[in-house]
């Protein structure tokens, strides 16, 4: 049974349900207990102060305490209330959770989750809370998804806990608004599968979150005039469905990369080097890359947009393949 | 001679600080013989410190160390040929050969790892002890680091976390007086006491070179954290004999006086141990010689199984990375 749901309510749904699953599954993270966050409401009241408990202002300090508590048999779920909140525990993720499994041998893994909302770009919200940080984990080796509707966002939440491994949710603030069909019941997502969102013939498009919603509606307008575009939606950054990836790209012999993190060493450039390696002899066309400049997300409306990937660069660039 | 309880936990206290320094010493022959390929950070001096915590510790108390990690690991009962098959880079050393030195852990022994990251360990520690409380297991975390680590956010923010949420934990500093070879004194300003108690920590401050004070002071912090009192501070004063780390390139200078190196060394707290026991007339020299040769043997035994264990098979580099791996993940240097 679906019923719809806003994709953060999906996001709560989720960890409600994991919560009421397992009971070594506990949430840590900033101003649960106050109700102010839509994703974590009404979770202290129903499951209490020893498994929802509000951290201080304190990142680097509760990532670790998330560590130690998975090695000591806890599953947990970590809450950075913005994406760019990673920065202060960036030693305690990559440094240590990302590496401690492997340094030790296998003795023990890390069954933990991490909950980055408010991930992208979205109007004035300035340098230090636009950040699309995904391109860090990937290159730490941090399991990662990014899911686009409300329905990926429950079920990719819900693998995510189930992984005995770090997994890094990004919940990107530009579908925040969005609402779709979700089932009710705690249906998993595998991870390293992607979705074809929209199929086409002439040109695939790679894009997640509100990048592939904006990839969509570009495909239906471009339809008249006779361009096929395939919208491929990787959902998962690490695992990444390769193979998905090539049989698009092969089909229509085409690529555009729309995707808002940063240009150099970006998970574009990674999307580019493996068509280029996997695909080269079906490609008619350059790759293309549509991506944010590298530059600190401005303030103001009129430079913000201007260093985005915008759905007009994006047309331009399908255009330009078509030759 | 008659053994009674108290002679054998002296005589335990002795032998594993005995162990601390034959296992470093030799480690530090090793890499400067080629056959460790990097450096190590030798604990000899620290002995009293880690020996006299640990004496204080259950196996299911967790405890995180430091890059200067060997000691820790060897007084909570870590496995000296483990060790040194790691050490050695065998794949039946503690970590498969997939960390060295700073790297080594037992989880299963409570060893949550020495760490490379100065103050790293700390959240850790109140992490496995909050699933302690919360699962009210009487067990305790007590988390190893130096005077350095005190400098450390991630360090100050944990002593917050552990008051906070009323935690099962002993903050152990050991204080040797350099941060690496920087005198503490003059990067670290206030008092190291007054900082922790300023976090609402229970503090206190012991001689580290006396393995018996340490052994009590830490039985009333671990007696504390067990019985619901929560997290305490407790300051070792401490000296460390080697230079920071020991490689097998030029040496590392020594950035201390040798009189200040000289008088640490009168402080040694094997001899001082030793010296009480004959003293109080709890054993003899021979009593001595026999633990001596007992660790000698422990050892030379371990490194025996170290260089008779193979190197990992260079396929296997690509294991431990994941618990559940994927078609792809993790990806190989020329994967496409």
């Amino acid at each position: 049974m679906s019923r719809a749901l806003n994709y953060v309510d999906a996001i709560r749904e989720a960890l409600f349900q994991a919560m009421e699953a397992d009971p070594s599954v506990f949430m840590i993270g900033e101003n649960m207990r106050a109700g102010i966050r839509p994703e974590s409401r009404g979770l202290y009241q129903q499951f209490g102060d020893d498994r929802v408990i509000d951290m201080p202002i304190s990142e680097a300090a509760f990532t670790g305490f998330a560590t130690g508590a998975a090695l000591a048999g806890g599953r947990v779920i970590v809450e950075f209330q913005v994406s760019s909140l990673i920065y202060p525990a960036f030693d305690q993720l990559v440094n240590q959770a990302a590496k401690l499994p492997y340094m030790l041998g296998g003795q023990r893994f890390l069954p933990v989750t991490y909950l980055i909302m408010g991930a992208g770009a979205g109007g004035g919200r300035a340098g230090q809370h636009s950040d699309n940080p995904y391109p860090y984990f990937l290159h730490a080796g941090i399991k990662s998804v990014f899911p686009t509707t409300p329905a990926d966002a429950k079920s990719l939440m819900l693998a995510a806990i189930a992984e005995d491994d770090p997994v890094a949710v990004f919940a990107p603030v530009g579908v925040y608004g969005t609402k779709g069909p979700v089932p009710e019941e705690p249906v998993l997502a595998p991870l390293g599968r992607g979705v074809v969102r929209r199929p086409g013939a002439d040109v695939t498009v790679v894009a997640g979150g509100p990048h592939a919603l904006q990839a969509v509606a570009l495909a239906e307008n471009l339809k008249d005039e006779g361009i096929s575009v395939e919208v491929w939606d990787p959902l998962s950054l690490l695992p990444l469905d390769k193979a998905g990836l090539e049989a698009s790209v092969n089909k229509t012999g085409r690529l555009v990369i729309f995707d808002d993190s940063n240009r150099t060493c970006g998970f574009a450039a990674e999307i580019a080097g493996l068509a280029a390696e996997r695909c080269f002899h079906a490609l008619k066309a350059p790759i293309k890359r549509v991506t944010r400049a590298d530059v600190v997300i401005p303030y103001s409306a009129p430079i913000e947009t201007e260093v985005l990937a915008t759905v007009d660069r994006l047309e331009a660039a399908v255009r330009a393949v078509m030759g | 001679m008659v053994v009674g309880e108290t002679e054998i936990q002296n005589v335990a206290l002795y032998r594993r600080m005995r162990l601390l320094r034959r296992f470093e010493e030799m480690a530090g022959d090793l890499v400067r013989g080629g056959e460790i390929q990097s450096a190590v950070h030798e604990y000899t001096g620290q002995e009293a410190v880690a020996v006299g915590v640990c004496a204080a510790l259950g196996p299911d108390d967790v405890i995180t160390s430091t890059h200067r990690g060997h000691g820790h690991i060897l007084a909570k009962g870590g496995d000296p040929a483990l060790m040194l098959a790691e050490l050695l880079g065998r794949e039946t050393g503690y970590n498969k050969g997939r960390g060295g030195s700073m790297h080594i852990a037992d989880i299963d022994l409570g060893i949550y790892g020495a760490n490379g990251i100065v103050g790293a360990g700390a959240p850790m520690a109140c992490g496995a002890a909050f699933m302690f409380k919360t699962m009210a297991e009487r067990h305790v975390a007590a988390p190893f680091f130096g005077d350095g680590a005190m400098n450390q956010g991630v360090l100050l923010e944990s002593f917050n976390l552990a008051v906070m949420l009323h935690l099962p934990v002993v903050f152990v500093c050991e204080n040797n007086g350099y941060a690496v070879t920087t005198p503490i004194g003059e990067v670290l300003k206030g008092s190291i006491l007054e900082r922790a108690a300023g976090f609402g920590l229970a503090v206190e401050v012991v001689d580290g070179m006396d393995v018996r004070a340490v052994r009590a002071a830490a039985d009333r912090a671990v007696k504390r954290a067990r019985d619901g009192g929560g997290p305490s501070f407790l300051e070792c004063e401490t000296c460390r004999f080697s230079v920071h780390n020991v490689s097998a390139g030029p040496a590392w200078p020594d950035e201390r006086a040798e009189d200040e190196r000289e008088e640490a060394r009168a402080r040694d707290p094997i001899e001082r141990l030793a010296r009480q026991l004959i003293e109080e007339g709890r054993w003899t020299a021979d009593d001595r010689a026999r633990v001596d040769a007992e660790v000698e043997s422990e050892l030379e035994g371990g490194l025996g199984f170290a260089r008779n264990s193979r190197r990992p098979d260079p396929d296997s580099a690509y294991d431990f990375m994941y618990a559940r791996p994927y078609a792809g993940l993790p990806a190989r240097g020329t994967d496409g």
